[in-house]
């Protein structure tokens, strides 16, 4: 039997001392979409930055196996080339980069080969025609200036040019207005797809009604304590985060 | 992020820059200064006695001028070893061919050739303290475009060099510009006349050979009414057990409606005392554009300077500095307002890494009258380890009530989420810290013509691989 493509095991995270996952479990296979769900403060960011390595959290439990290789011990750029990737929920501003600029280093970075300035153009502008991203666009500096909505699309963009096995999108959907969610929606619905595993962590069902998860799971106080398909982002949608912060406690 | 070994900065400096000739100089002058000293080198270029004497004159005032004490340490200069006139070759070539072949080996490692070939418009190549290879593209000299190295200059064009010589820079304005004028050789002579659009940056590359050799070149540049220049000095320098010292005087006139942009970009190797006497007089309705990257030196004493003399007329510095280990930058701008609406603008780009110090010493003076004058200074520092220090010293020296003067300074270093939010796209922690500083820079490098914006990223990519805070 094959190997799963990304599974988390029993994984505990601390930041300065406080826990804040304490035992998450998952599997995500090629294919799949997986939508993270949960509240305020349950630690959905967290996961996320510690599934890409950074270097604020200590896990003190657990194992993150990529194609069943653990990437724990290995830093973020190591981790990228072996094919995962995370949409920032607050992406950072690099001042004077272009984005253009940026995409290459990180198109050649993660794939180890440049692509000729000509190949990289076009791929460029296709991508950016599918997330309706104006051309000019490329000519900016990451992030800097950039609108919430902007910011979201140009890391869908990378998404787009870096084509990762393992794609972790935190919150790839909030503050955005309805016609940028549909296209940004659409983006991911394109760029998924039987090679790629998707982790689409949100707060609410809205983005659900353009992107079609394969399975809905709720992390509650640092802990996966349901999982479940569409129904269960419906249920929570309609009963509220507190049905959960009952049934966990009960 | 982990710390990773740190290296000496410039590592592969010698290997990559640091080729030295072998051969000897055809004259060399004893070390140490004196009048027989300065008077042999008046001699050797067949000089007339008023320069003759200028020299002179001015060697009595660097005597009689104390050393600076502000700015940077200058104590380690010895001026009694320092050979004050080398000259490799007796006679001008401009043909390529005629290159002294030691030399020419050098100049191809720089690339000078290869350069000319893509678009340059003339290359003056310095080498050693007299300029051996010139090249002016016809189509300026026919345009009455004068470029020349500062000695052909004085010997060809004595009226006009003797009328602007040291008007912009008295001999006796400070020490290091007194031992310029006693001492100077070569630099770049540019006169542009009225309404002549010079479309091509004019290039010179300096460079340093010799032992102990202080370099003095004198460049003066004048630009008649409503015509335009870019002129662009690169820089690199061999490496030396002893110190060397480079001390130059660059003098600018701009007439009304006329611009110029000086684009600087110096690498000198990392023994190199680089005291340098940058100035221009921007008349009604002109330009004056500093462009000016500071990356090599011991230590770099640096403060451009435009003097808005008359109406419209307006200042502009871009600077750039990184000081790496051993190294300090002390450098800035003065922006002069002596007319009405008169405007500057400063933007300084610092990065201090390795134990290296940057400072930005800067003036804005307005003079009583100066109305409606319009300053705005801003300067960014990039501190990459807890080794090293940035400092900035604006004074302001504001006697008219009527201007508009604005200053911002931020001091920053490389967060932790930029280098992970680039790490997570591939990027080594090396390749993530450069990019940040490069794109720091950006503002200054987007001004530089290509070839040179490329070389400079390069620059700065051999200084950060190694070492990341
Ligand atoms: N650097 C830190 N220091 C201390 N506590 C932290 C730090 N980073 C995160 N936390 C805490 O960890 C918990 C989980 O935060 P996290 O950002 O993972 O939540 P989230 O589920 O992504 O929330 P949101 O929906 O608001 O994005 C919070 O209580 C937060 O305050
Ligand atoms: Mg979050």
């Amino acid at each position: 039997m094959p190997k799963p493509l990304f599974v988390i095991e029993d994984l505990h995270v601390s930041v300065e001392g406080k826990e804040i996952l304490k035992g998450v479990n998952l599997t995500v296979e090629r294919g799949e979409v997986h939508a993270l769900m949960g509240p305020n403060g349950s630690g959905k960011s967290t996961l996320a930055h510690t599934l890409m390595g950074h270097p604020r959290f200590q896990i003190t439990q657990g194992r993150v196996l990529l194609k069943g290789k653990d990437v724990l011990s290995l830093p973020p750029d190591e981790r990228a080339r072996q094919g995962m990737f995370l949409a920032f929920q607050y992406p950072v501003e690099i001042p004077g980069v272009k984005v253009r600029h940026f995409l290459r280093m990180a198109l050649k970075a993660s794939k180890g080969e440049e692509p000729s300035v000509t190949e990289f153009r076009k791929q460029l502008f296709e991508k950016m025609a599918l997330l309706e991203m104006n051309r000019s666009f490329s000519e900016r500096y990451v992030n800097e200036g950039f609108s919430g909505g902007e910011k979201k699309r140009n890391e869908i963009l990378q998404l787009a040019m870096l084509e990762p096995e393992m794609a972790v999108l935190d919150e790839a959907d909030s503050g955005l207005d309805i016609d940028a969610l549909r296209s940004v929606a659409n983006g991911i619905n394109k760029l998924a797809g039987p090679h790629m595993g998707m982790l689409l962590i949100t707060h609410y069902q809205r983005i659900l009604n353009y992107v079609d998860p394969h399975f809905v799971h709720v992390l509650f106080d640092g802990r996966i304590v349901r999982s479940g398909g569409m129904e269960l982002a419906q249920e929570l949608e309609a009963k509220g985060y507190e049905w959960i912060a009952g049934e966990a406690v009960a | 992020m982990a710390k990773k070994a740190v290296e000496a900065p410039q590592a592969d400096y010698a290997q990559k820059y640091g080729f030295r000739d072998s051969e000897k100089p055809l004259f060399q002058a004893r070390p140490g200064l004196s009048p027989e000293v300065v008077k042999e080198i008046s001699g050797m270029k067949e000089e007339p006695a008023w320069m003759r004497d200028l020299r002179l004159r001015a060697l009595e005032v660097f005597r009689k001028k104390p050393l600076p004490t502000w700015g940077g340490d200058l104590s380690g200069i010895n001026f009694d070893e320092i050979y004050y006139y080398v000259k490799p070759t007796d006679r001008q070539v401009r043909d390529w061919d005629n290159v002294p072949q030691y030399i020419k080996r050098t100049f191809d490692k720089l690339g000078v050739p290869q350069a000319e070939r893509e678009f340059l418009a003339g290359v003056g190549a310095q080498y050693d303290s007299e300029v051996v290879y010139h090249n002016l593209r016809e189509e300026l000299a026919k345009q009455g475009v004068l470029f020349l190295d500062t000695d052909t200059a004085l010997r060809e064009h004595p009226e006009l060099f003797r009328e602007y010589f040291g008007t912009v820079v008295p001999l006796a304005d400070n020490k290091f510009a007194a031992l310029n004028s006693a001492v100077w050789s070569g630099g770049s002579f540019i006169y542009v006349p009225e309404g002549v659009q010079v479309d091509v940056p004019l290039q010179a590359y300096f460079r340093i050979n010799a032992e102990k050799l202080g370099q003095f070149e004198r460049t003066l540049i004048i630009a008649e009414p409503g015509s335009y220049l870019h002129y662009v000095e690169g820089c690199t320098a061999p490496i030396y057990s002893a110190d060397s010292l480079h001390a130059a005087v660059v003098e600018v006139i701009i007439k009304p409606g006329a611009r110029v942009r000086y684009t600087t970009i110096q690498n000198w190797s990392t023994n190199v005392y680089n005291l340098v006497t940058k100035r221009a007089v921007a008349y009604q309705d002109s330009i004056m554009e500093w462009v000016d990257g500071n990356l090599g030196s011991k230590l770099n004493m640096k403060y451009p300077a435009v003097f808005l003399m008359e109406p419209g007329a307006h200042g502009e510095m871009l600077s750039l500095a990184f000081a790496g280990k051993g190294q300090h930058q002390d450098a800035g701008a003065k922006m002069v307002h002596a007319a009405p609406h008169t405007s500057s603008v400063v933007v300084s780009k610092s990065i201090s890494k390795d134990g290296g110090r940057s400072s930005y010493r800067g003036l804005v003076k307005a003079y009583p009258g100066s109305v409606g004058a319009k300053a705005s200074v801003r300067c960014d520092a990039l501190v990459l380890d807890d080794d090293s220090r940035s400092d900035t010293y604006p004074y302001m020296e504001i006697e008219e009530e009527q201007v508009s003067i604005g200053h911002e300074a931020t001091v920053s270093k490389i967060a932790a989420e930029q280098l992970f939010y680039l790490m997570s796209r591939g990027l080594s922690e090396t390749e993530a810290a450069t990019l940040v500083v490069s794109g720091f820079i950006e503002p200054v490098v987007k001004e530089l013509p290509m070839e040179y914006a490329v070389e400079l990223n390069r620059l700065i990519q051999l200084q950060m691989e190694g070492a990341v805070g």
